[in-house]
C-alpha cells in the first residue's frame, strides 16, 4: 500500500513538473497563441491511448489463442485505462478547438472516427458485464476487443488519408511537419510521464481484476458446499 | 494571456479524470479485497 502509495506521489511530482515544462519552459507558438499548449497533453493521452488499446489487442488475441485468464485480465485492464486516456482526448481537443475554430466539434474523419474508438470500448466494457459466465465472456470479448482495435489504424491514418479539419500530423507527419527542440523535449517528457500514469493505473487494474477471479472462485466454491 | 483559462480547464479536466479513474479502481480493488476475506471466512467456519 505504502509502496503504491509512494509510486503514485513521484508519478504526481512528475507530471506537475512536465506540466511546469510545457508552460513556462516550451515556447509559445506563433499563429495559435497560448492555446496550444493543450498539445501536450492531448497528443500524448493519444498515444497512451493508442497503446493501451494495443496492450488491449495483444491480451484479446492471447486468449484466443491460448485460453489464459490472465491474457483476460490483461486485456480488460488496458481497454479500461485506454478508455480513459481517451476521454481526456475528447474532453481536451474539443477545449483547443472552441477558441481556433470557433466550434466545439466537427464530425470530420479523425474526430468522428475518436469518439467512435471511445464507443466501441465503452461497448467492450459493457458486453462483458452482460456476460456472467466467466469463459464465455473472456472469449465474446476477445473476439469484439479484437474487431474493436481495427479503428485505432483507421483514427491514426485519418488525417493523412483524408481531408479533415484536424490539424495535420506534426509528430512523425511529413516533411515540413516537426516541432521546435523545446517543444520536442516538453511533448517526449508529458509523454514519458504519462506511460508512467498509465503502467501505474494499469497494474492497479490487473490487480483488481485478479482480485475479482478470486472472489468468483470462493463464490463457486462456497455454492458447492 | 488569450485563451489561458481554456488551457487550465484542458489540463484540470484531464488531471480530473485520471484522479477519478485512480479512485474508482483503488474503490473496487478494496471492496473486493473485503469480499475475498469475507468469503475465505465464512468458508474456513464451514470446513471447521
Amino acid at each position: 500500500m505504502l509502496k503504491s502509495a509512494l509510486k503514485a506521489f513521484v508519478l504526481f511530482v512528475l507530471i506537475a513538473a512536465t506540466a511546469y515544462l510545457a508552460f513556462y519552459y516550451a515556447p509559445i507558438e506563433k499563429s495559435m497563441g497560448v492555446i496550444q499548449k493543450i498539445f501536450y497533453l492531448h497528443i500524448s493521452c493519444a498515444f497512451s491511448a493508442f497503446v493501451a488499446f494495443g496492450t488491449c489487442f495483444y491480451g484479446n488475441l492471447r486468449y484466443v489463442f491460448t485460453r489464459e485468464p490472465k491474457a483476460d485480465w490483461l486485456a480488460v485492464s488496458a481497454a479500461e485505462v485506454g478508455l480513459a486516456f481517451i476521454s481526456v482526448v475528447l474532453v481536451s481537443g474539443p477545449i483547443w478547438a472552441h477558441p481556433v475554430w470557433g466550434i466545439w466539434w466537427t464530425w470530420d474523419a479523425r474526430l468522428t472516427l475518436t469518439f467512435v474508438l471511445g464507443l466501441l470500448y465503452l461497448s467492450y466494457l459493457l458486453l462483458r458485464s452482460m456476460i456472467e459466465e466467466p469463459d464465455k465472456r473472456a472469449l465474446f470479448s476477445a473476439l469484439f476487443g479484437i474487431f474493436a482495435f481495427l479503428d485505432v489504424p483507421l483514427v491514426y491514418f485519418s488525417i493523412r488519408w483524408w481531408r479533415t479539419q484536424h490539424p495535420q500530423p506534426v509528430i512523425l507527419g511529413g516533411p515540413g511537419s516537426g516541432l521546435e527542440p523545446r517543444m520536442r523535449v516538453s511533448y517526449l517528457l508529458m509523454w514519458g510521464a504519462l506511460t508512467g500514469l498509465l503502467i501505474l493505473l494499469l497494474s492497479a487494474r490487473y490487480k483488481l481484476e485478479g482480485l475479482r477471479a478470486s472472489v468468483e472462485d470462493l463464490r463457486r466454491e462456497a455454492e458447492v458446499r | 494571456m488569450k485563451n489561458l483559462d481554456s488551457v487550465l480547464a484542458a489540463y484540470l479536466a484531464g488531471w480530473a479524470i485520471f484522479f477519478v479513474y485512480y479512485i474508482s479502481v483503488s474503490q473496487r480493488m478494496g471492496a473486493l479485497r473485503e469480499e475475498v476475506e469475507r468469503l475465505k471466512t465464512m468458508l474456513s467456519k464451514g470446513k471447521s
